[in-house]
């Protein structure tokens, strides 16, 4: 093992086709037009020094160290900004390049500090690379003069020099040590699109600042880490390397995060994590990360974390640690006994979106073959459960269309629901990017996201809808688009069932369904939503990037299936630029879904009564499978309270926090005789939990997730599980103790079973993935190569089919005893119920849920911003500060959902989308009152959780 | 009327709101093939045991669908079994 070092060609990859040739150094290169001299010399194998290019940016020549020389022109012109010319040739080293090129690091190192063998760049710096390129042997000039170094010059303070800013948690900042290269400010606009970073002043007095003169933590700055890694001095550094030193070898994996599926080299020292850099190769986010991936993962090391099982009887007792041994038998004897008591159908499982493909697969495996029943749900419940069925019913599959690479050939992109620089920031990044290329934009949203209007990015139109109403608008924009002419007749006889077309077209050309008329409920004038209408149909390639505002809705299916409409009737769909992207929450939640986590399906979206599929698994498992489809969730806490449901295995989940209506769930299992948990940390379901199982992080285990572009990532094992085991050897000792034959000595065995089954995976194994890096299933016979884009030539299902979306307004209506509309969402800095982000720094930036309410709103109800506010819906009331903004319309206010003491779903109601019971957390009819502290829930349930965490001998931990 | 029951009886009434709105022909076979495909058999079980005590509250295209859900197997069966 050793440490991966990415070959930095200097400037980006010229995507022009035309090849041009031309001597280098006496060699012949060809390269396509409008690469750079620096690069063709780099494909070559010649590195010419360099210090203010980096291929992740545009190339700026401001360093003057890159010069070359070309035969027949005058002068020494710089590699990094001079393309490429047929025919000519450049020398890379002569005298005169050597002269110059040593003057200008002379310079650099004159206004540089000289304390390379303390610094923690030691190893890792451009600036003394170069200096020993250029062959550097002594410095004329002092640090008498001016200069940027010393904070006194002779006893006077030194107006050049500015401290440390060490105000970001997870790297720091000298201005001593800068260069003014700029790749910093250059990174933050390209790649990451913030713009945070600013160079002021002129030649010799210019310096780099965040913002107006601000530190990092109060500028704009989201902390993506981009502009540390592009630094190429010790100017930017990530504080982990200053406290544990250089990494002396590297890994490739998957962060854990969201459905962006980032690839990251974990840089290690031994079994120490030094830092985590993006891969310049992961083909989801190509070499760029955001706050979370690239420094949150203190929580793996947290003291919170559980190393031992532990099992106790009542969830009143506290916890007693056991063996391994004894926590599996313990289970298996309470399942049996449940079984025996209650029927077979009384226990299940919970997959979960946070573990690998092949956990998730040995829970439902489990579940199925061991349980015998199909009483498997994972929480992809709660958020995109209706993606799964409306793509299903309009295209045939269950999936997002594209890769994250498409992006870049969109010319209108639509965003419903979803807030991308918060939940996918990755992906949001690419978008910006497209956007400031000219790309234009709509937003469909209760609520003014950033991607409105920020830095150099504005969207076209913003559809500020009331929530819960997004079919009404959607059925509208097809309205437009219907009786307005733009359909694309052609696409649509060629690719879609026309008789269904036909009955679709008719029912949106309703006037009820016109912009005009819908206006009423929606609250979007009628011009904006026809303006919308015709940008989408007509600007070109069109892709709809959605969220979970729109599946977590009473209507959230309709609303896919209403999005899959827009694209076909546009004909966008089947290549790159275009189709429809479900935005996937958490790391893996494709993934779980693939590997049959539903109750009524078997890995690859095969129905459980379908005789053929379960023939396939019957075999190989040596079992006979239920056809019946099992329960899901919500079904399950019903059938507890109803008593005949009562043991579940929750891997990875923490269902009290994240499911809606708390009380319910809470009700759901405490009922229940024998509930598992395996997790990290003891979250808030164990606190109802009899068996507590600790969970592994994905530093410590092999596996894979599946990205949101349903790109199979490798996830590679750094450190031995803390735990001691990985959660997939965990479930499989539960299996063997539950007398199952299980016998996998390695996650890449479990995959084999996958491809073995699967179909759409065929191809898929360890090995190949190695080889190919990642790939997008399907990938098989028919695509070896995976699949970046789905439905090319046709519909998985054949014919798209268009389907009438009726909109029929949500029964959680506001009143006068609850007059506004909550919606809920997410925030950059933390992750779904944060219970691994809140035990990380990036508290700083999100220490507490806050509810965004309107200046009306707030002043009606004499409330202040920072006031602690009463929040009360049907289901129950909470408290937390106010916010007040007008980025939420009058009658709407908003909130996040990262903190338990908030319990924000102890306000959400049990409403669920009609075809998947995803729960409708996007509506509830609320009303904020001031309030002087927590409510009597929150500290009951504090109380509870308090006592719940008990663990027997061992002091109480302080949370 | 339980619950768990008024529940049940909500998402059925849901699932038939949304197929009352696509062509006639296919309402009621979507409404019964939906709960077919998703429902678990307690579940099935309990509808048909509401329909039996005369199905209040249900929205009629649930009732005409009815013959066309399929009917679990008796609740005791399974126990044993277990
Ligand atoms: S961390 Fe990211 S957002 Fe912050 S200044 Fe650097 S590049 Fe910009
Ligand atoms: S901070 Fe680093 S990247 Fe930015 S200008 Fe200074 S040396 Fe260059
Ligand atoms: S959280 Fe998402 S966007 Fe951020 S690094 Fe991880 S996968 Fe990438
Ligand atoms: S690398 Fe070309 S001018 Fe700096």
């Amino acid at each position: 093992m050793s440490l991966i070092h990415e070959i930095d060609y200097g400037t980006p990859a010229s995507k022009s086709e035309k090849l041009v040739t031309l001597t280098i150094d006496g060699r012949e290169i060809t390269v396509p037009e409008g690469t750079s001299i620096m690069r063709a010399a780099m494909e070559a194998g010649i590195e010419v020094p360099k210090l203010c290019a980096s291929d992740m940016m545009e190339a700026f020549g401001s360093c003057r160290l890159c010069l070359v020389e070309i035969e027949g022109r005058a002068g020494m012109p710089a590699s990094c900004t001079t393309p490429v010319a047929a025919g000519i040739s450049v020398s890379t080293q002569t005298q005169r390049l050597k002269d110059v090129r040593r003057g200008v690091m002379e310079l650099y190192i004159s206004d540089h500090p000289l304390d390379c063998l303390t610094c923690a760049a030691n190893g890792d710096c451009e600036l003394q690379d170069m200096a020993g390129a250029v062959g550097l042997r002594d410095v004329r000039y002092g640090y008498d003069g001016a200069n940027h170094v010393k904070a006194r010059n002779n006893g006077e303070i030194n107006r050049q020099w500015a401290p440390k800013d060490e105000s970001n948690p997870y790297f720091t900042f000298d201005p001593a040590k800068c260069i003014v290269c700029s790749r910093c400010v250059r990174a933050c606009e390209e790649v990451q699109g913030t713009f945070a970073l600013t160079i002021s002043g002129r030649g010799f007095d210019s310096k780099v600042s965040a913002g107006m003169n601000e530190d990092f933590v109060s500028s704009e700055c989201v902390s993506c880490g981009a502009c540390v890694q592009a630094c190429p001095t010790a100017t930017l550094t990530e504080k982990s390397v200053i406290e544990i030193g250089q990494p002396e070898h590297s890994v490739v994996t998957t962060c854990a995060y969201c459905g962006v599926g980032c690839s990251f080299k974990a840089e290690m020292r031994g079994e120490e994590l030094v830092r985590m850099v993006p891969w310049k190769d992961g083909q989801a986010n190509r070499g760029h990360s955001c706050v979370k991936g690239r420094f949150a993962y203190g929580y793996s090391s947290h003291k919170d974390r559980i190393l031992n099982p532990m099992v106790r009887e009542k969830v009143t007792d506290p916890w007693r640690e056991v063996t391994w041994e004894e926590a599996y038998a313990h289970v298996a004897n309470e399942f049996r006994r449940i079984q025996y008591q209650y029927g077979r159908d009384s226990v299940g499982g919970i997959t979960s979106s946070r573990c690998t493909n092949e956990e998730t697969y040995l829970v439902q495996k489990l579940v199925r073959a061991g349980f015998g029943n199909n009483n498997v749900d994972t929480c992809a419940r709660v958020c995109h459960s209706p993606t799964g069925y409306g793509l299903n019913q309009t295209f045939g599959t269950s999936a997002g269309t594209q890769d994250f690479d498409s992006v870049e050939h969109t010319d209108v992109a639509v965003i419903i629901g979803a807030n991308p620089t918060d939940g996918h920031p990755v992906f949001a990044s690419r978008l910006k990017k497209r956007l400031r290329q000219g790309a234009k934009l709509i937003v469909i949203d209760p609520r003014r996201i950033d991607l409105v209007r920020s830095a150099h990015v504005e969207a076209s139109y913003h559809l500020p809808i009331k929530p819960g109403t997004n079919v009404a608008i959607l059925t509208s924009l097809a309205h437009v688009i219907v009786t307005e002419g733009l359909a694309n007749e052609a696409f649509i006889r060629e690719r879609c069932d026309w008789s269904e077309y036909e009955d679709w077209a008719a029912f949106v050309a309703e006037p009820y369904h016109s912009p005009e008329a819908t206006e009423a409920y929606t609250g979007v004038p009628a011009e904006l939503v026809r303006g919308a209408a015709r940008l989408y149909a007509t600007g070109g390639n069109g892709a709809i990037y959605y969220g979970l505002g729109v599946t977590e809705h009473s209507q959230g299916s309709t609303t896919v299936m209403a999005i899959a409409n827009l694209a076909m009737v546009t004909g966008n769909i089947g290549r790159p630029g275009v189709g429809v992207n479900p935005l996937r929450g958490q790391n893996n939640v494709q993934g779980s879904c693939d590997m049959g986590s539903f109750p009524h399906e078997l890995p690859g979206y095969r129905h459980i009564s379908d005789d053929a599929t379960r023939e396939i698994f019957e075999k190989l498992w040596g079992v006979t499978l239920n056809n019946e489809p099992g329960l899901r969730i919500p079904n399950m806490l019903d059938a507890a309270v109803e008593g005949t449901f009562k043991g579940l295995y929750i891997q990875g989940e923490d269902i009290l926090q994240s499911d809606p209506d708390t009380k319910h769930v809470a009700a759901g299992l405490a009922a229940m005789e024998c509930v598992v948990v395996q997790d990290l940390f003891l979250n808030e379901t164990a606190n109802y939990a009899h068996v507590f199982l600790p969970g592994s992080t994905f530093l410590e285990k092999d596996g894979t997730f599946t990205n949101a572009e349903r790109r199979i990532n490798r996830v590679r094992k750094v450190m031995r599980p803390k735990n001691g085991y990985a959660d997939w050897e965990v479930t499989q000792k539960l299996a063997q103790a539950m007398g199952l034959d299980w016998n996998y000595s390695h996650p890449s065995e479990i995959m084999d079973e996958i491809a073995a089954t699967t179909p759409t995976f065929a191809l898929v194994s360890y090995d190949y993935l190695d080889k190919m890096g990642s790939v997008q299933w399907p990938c098989n016979e028919k695509a070896p190569l995976g699949s970046p884009i789905m439905h090319v030539d046709g519909f998985v299902r054949g014919k798209g089919k268009f389907i009438r979306t009726e909109f029929v307004a949500t029964d959680e209506k506001t009143g006068p005893r609850f007059p506004l509309l909550l919606t809920t969402g997410r925030i950059l800095s933390q992750y779904n119920v944060g219970a691994q982000t809140r035990r990380t720094d990036n508290v700083v930036w999100h220490a507490e849920d806050r509810l965004e309410i309107h200046p009306h709103d707030a002043e009606q109800r004499g409330i202040r911003d920072g006031d602690w506010v009463r929040l009360a819906s049907r289901s129950g009331e909470t408290t937390l500060r106010a916010l007040i903004t007008d980025r939420v319309a009058p009658g709407v206010v908003y909130t996040t959902f990262h903190h338990p003491t908030t319990q924000a779903n102890v306000i959400t109601t049990d409403f669920s989308d009609w075809a998947t019971n995803c729960p409708e957390y996007k509506v509830t009819a609320v009303q904020v009152s001031p309030s002087n502290g927590p409510s009597d829930w929150q500290r009951d349930y504090d109380e509870q959780a308090r006592q719940s965490r008990r663990i027997a001998g061992k002091l109480e931990a302080a949370e | 009327m339980s619950d768990t029951n008024a529940k049940l009886i909500y998402m059925a009434n849901q699932i038939a709101t949304f197929f009352q709105s696509q062509p006639a022909r296919e309402a009621a076979q979507g409404v019964a093939t939906h709960i077919n495909k998703y429902w678990e058999p307690r579940m099935r079980r309990k509808l048909f045991k509401h329909i039996e005590h005369g199905g209040e509250g249900l929205n009629p295209l649930v009732l005409e669908a009815a013959a066309k859900i399929r009917r679990p197997e008796a609740a005791e069966a399974v126990i044993n079994r277990g």
